[in-house]
């Protein structure tokens, strides 16, 4: 970008080195004018030039997210199945266009608002508005939150005038059947709400909530529980998908395995990781599928001069993408490997088996490990005729659909009348991912989305006074969810393999920011009596709500 | 942060002459306001005197019917003083609430008193409580302290060195946390003296720093319980108003808050 549009220099003299920067969650997609300055600076003195954003410069210059005012009618046949949905959206841009600031109010929002429901028809107008505010961008979920509040505050307050239960009118219109062609471009492969919907019931007993907020009431607080089911589009996403819907970019990723001659294993990943632990779940796919400990296989990114040219770790799309092309790109190393290995073997290449390390020739005792494979690979004296030495293989993967996790989260939480303050009692989430790599990773990201979700929903907030100065400019100010803001969160995984790739994953690392503020929300109102409530719901605001 | 001159003082007389001797100088204690203010260059003083250190500015004294705390003694130490905890129970646990751990190991009442920031604990406490300030010059009753927001009676160079706590016969403490600072949304502090006399204050309502508050010291005066406060409605002018509460939302806090309170009390 920087040596393609903006002349900063050319790119093959240009190195950007960027390996632990910290979180990233959307803000540092982007190219910022500090970044441009610095370059044109250090170009005008001839020096290296350093700049550092302090935390206030930070919440006044980096992209802002979500800010949409939506309207919304949902309509019912007799029997409560969904006739259709019309969505007229006003999304806030800022002050001026940022990388994704079109696209997350259209592409990656208007396309999910047939959530996990068959809705015959769906129709969607997105007004995009310049305003006087911080440029609004991608942030954790860009576009997805949204479309997934909107519908889930849809069904629950639809739910409340049918007078029905909420999971009952959900599970009366799942899509049941998949492939899945919704109205709104995205072709869902496989998926099994009511597997979700079931367990995150059964974790919270959502059959003995009447008794709890009983019991509750009698001790002045005022209980509620709300559901939300949401689901994604993640894996983004086929290049010719994106290129017909104008995209400048291809949005592939490319993986290069270095098998070293002692066999050591480096993994060269477009797939930047910024805290979502590629390098423990990218080396766990190479050391399962050779047999090697995780110790011999490591994992390069950040470095311009190291690493290939990749598309980034957004839209929770590494593993979906960028595991995939770790894998194509395995798939040729092992081929490799396995006619070297046969040839020294003096085997037929179909017969060669990898396991605990070692080509084994299938029903024999004979073997070659694989540090003797890549030996023999660079020392390139006993290759079959024809070959070139190394062992060193590059992919490009483009994925053929996006991937949607999905998943049902439900929250029981207290309101204080007096206060208005809320206190979560529960809160359940019960995901499909696919198949989980490591499933403690999947874990801590769930949990990190969660707490996303709940701080959209109850705490955070960008506030401009009248005359556009921004008031959350520090943490005294903006409400950062810490730990005692935070129940202790009750996982689940329900299992349908995505079909699209070749893991059969799906990506889980904005599951929980997408999902969980419509659960908080809907448990609010469902706790007060009220369902007019706007995020984040303050206690100011609830006490509002409750007392007019 | 500009740059600073900064000095260890070794006594309260050296502080004071350290003091005198900078063009723009301050006292700093904890340093949980001073020095964040400095490093957004909101501050800049020439000279910083850290009275931190200085033996006679640290330590708990309960003897007869009073508490006193030293000035740079810390909210830490006091939420675990055992002698605190017996004596005003709600003063410890108001020292328990302030800030954050780190907030409170650093923390200490005095740099909190001559802050006077108008959404900070120690105040209500101490107005409630009808405390007494002492100085390097004098005794300053808590009704003569405070003076509005992030002010003070003291003057120029004048350094708290403690604060004198009456015991009271009941005290409670409610605190309802502003969500991102931590700070009191609003706070209520209500006191019974020995005396029969009810003083009760509110820190973080008013636009004008810690106040007391007439209609529940009449509501508690006639009956000492959280009922009384039922009938009781807190006018919200004069009240403070920001993105986390409003007015009338703070007016709501000072009574809730309040009945809260005399329910600790006991």
């Amino acid at each position: 970008m920087l040596s393609a549009f903006y002349n900063i220099a050319p790119e093959h003299k240009l190195r950007v080195i960027a390996p632990d920067v910290g979180g990233g969650f959307g803000s540092k997609i982007y190219i910022y004018p500090e970044e441009m300055v610095a370059l044109w600076a250090s170009k005008k003195v001839n020096r290296p030039v350093k700049w550092t954003g302090d935390r206030s410069e930070a919440f006044l210059t980096d992209a802002h997210g979500r800010d949409h005012v939506s309207k919304a009618e949902i309509a019912f046949d007799k029997d409560n199945k969904i006739l259709g949905l019309r969505v007229k959206t006003h999304a806030n841009f800022g002050a001026y266009m940022s990388l994704f600031s079109s696209a997350v109010p259209t592409y990656l929002y208007a396309t999910l608002l047939s959530g996990q429901y068959v809705i015959p028809a769906i129709y969607a107008e997105v007004i995009g508005v310049y305003t006087n505010t911080t440029p609004v961008d991608a942030y954790r979920g860009a576009g997805r939150p949204e479309a997934s509040y909107l519908l889930e505050r849809m069904m629950e307050t639809a739910a409340r005038q049918l007078k029905v239960d909420p999971t009952e009118l959900r599970k009366k219109n799942f899509i049941n059947q998949f492939p899945y062609q919704t109205p709104v471009i995205m072709a869902y492969d496989v998926g099994d709400f009511h597997a979700s919907i079931d367990a995150a019931m059964k974790a919270i007993d959502y059959a003995g909530f009447p008794a709890r907020k009983a019991k509750a009431k009698a001790s002045g607080k005022l209980r509620g529980i709300g559901v939300s089911c949401y689901i994604e589009a993640c894996g983004i996403a086929p290049s010719k998908a994106v290129g017909s819907l104008g995209a400048g970019v291809g949005l592939w990723e490319s993986a290069e395995i270095r098998v070293n001659p002692v066999g050591t294993i480096e993994v060269l990943t477009g797939s930047h990781s910024h805290g979502q632990g590629h390098e423990t779940t990218f080396c766990q796919i190479i050391a399962e599928r050779l047999g090697v400990p995780i110790s011999q296989v490591s994992i390069v990114h950040g470095d311009t001069d190291k690493v290939q040219f990749g598309m980034g770790t957004y839209g929770s799309r590494s593993i979906a993408v960028g595991g995939a092309a770790i894998v194509k790109a395995m798939e040729k190393v092992e081929a490799k490997a396995k006619k070297i290995a046969a040839h020294a073997l003096e085997a037929s290449e179909s017969d060669i088996v990898i396991e605990n390390g070692e080509f084994k020739v299938t029903g024999t005792d004979k073997a070659i490990a694989l540090p003797m494979v890549a030996l023999a690979a660079y020392t390139a004296h006993n290759l079959p005729d024809g070959m070139e030495p190394g062992l060193k293989e590059t992919a490009f993967y483009d994925p053929t659909n996006f991937t949607f996790p999905a998943g049902a989260y439900i929250c029981e939480l207290e309101v204080d009348p007096g206060t208005g303050k809320t206190t979560f009692v529960d809160f359940v989430a019960a995901d499909d991912f696919g198949r989980l790599i490591n499933p403690m990773i999947v874990e801590g990201q769930v949990h990190g989305g969660l707490a996303q979700g709940i701080g959209q929903a109850l705490l955070e907030g960008a506030v401009y006074d009248d005359t556009g100065q921004l008031v959350t400019a520090s943490f005294m100010d903006y409400t950062m969810p810490r730990a005692d803001d935070l129940p202790s969160f009750q996982l689940s995984h329900t299992t349908t393999l995505c079909p699209g790739n070749p893991l059969g994953v799906k990506g889980c690392g904005e599951a929980g920011a997408i999902g969980a503020s419509a659960a908080v929300i809907n448990a609010i109102t469902d706790a007060i009596g009220n369902n007019k409530l706007e995020m984040p719901a303050t206690p100011d605001r609830v006490w509002h709500a409750i007392h007019g | 942060m500009y740059e600073t001159n900064y000095h260890r003082a070794s006594s309260i007389d050296d502080a004071v002459a350290q003091f005198g001797r900078g063009a723009e100088s301050k006292f700093l204690s904890g340093g949980q306001t001073l020095l964040p203010v400095m490093k957004q260059r909101l501050a800049a003083p020439s000279d910083v005197i850290d009275v931190a250190k200085i033996k006679d500015m640290v330590g708990i004294d309960v003897s007869g019917d009073t508490v006193t705390i030293k000035a740079a003694t810390t909210h830490y130490d006091v939420a675990q003083s055992d002698a605190v905890q017996k004596a005003i129970p709600a003063l410890a646990n108001l020292a328990s609430m302030i800030g954050d751990p780190a907030v409170r190991y650093r923390g200490t009442i005095g740099g909190s008193l001559a802050n006077n920031d108008p959404a900070a604990d120690y105040p209500a406490a101490v107005l409630a409580l009808g405390a007494t300030i002492k100085t390097n010059k004098r005794s300053i009753t808590a009704d003569d302290f405070f003076k509005g927001l992030f002010t003070t009676a003291l003057e120029d160079g004048e350094i708290i060195t403690q604060v004198a706590f009456p015991i009271p016969a009941k005290a409670g403490y409610a605190k309802f946390p502003n969500p991102a600072s931590r700070f009191a949304l609003t706070g209520v502090f209500v006191a019974k003296t020995k005396s029969g006399d009810v003083r009760v204050t509110a820190t973080g309502a008013s636009q004008s720093g810690v106040m007391r508050v007439g209609p529940i010291e009449q509501a508690l005066k006639a009956n000492w319980a959280a009922s009384a406060l039922d009938s009781v409605t807190i006018a919200a002018s004069g009240l403070l108003a920001d993105i986390h509460g409003s007015a009338d939302y703070r007016a709501n806090l000072v009574k809730v808050m309040g009945q809260r309170a005399v329910t600790a009390a006991g």
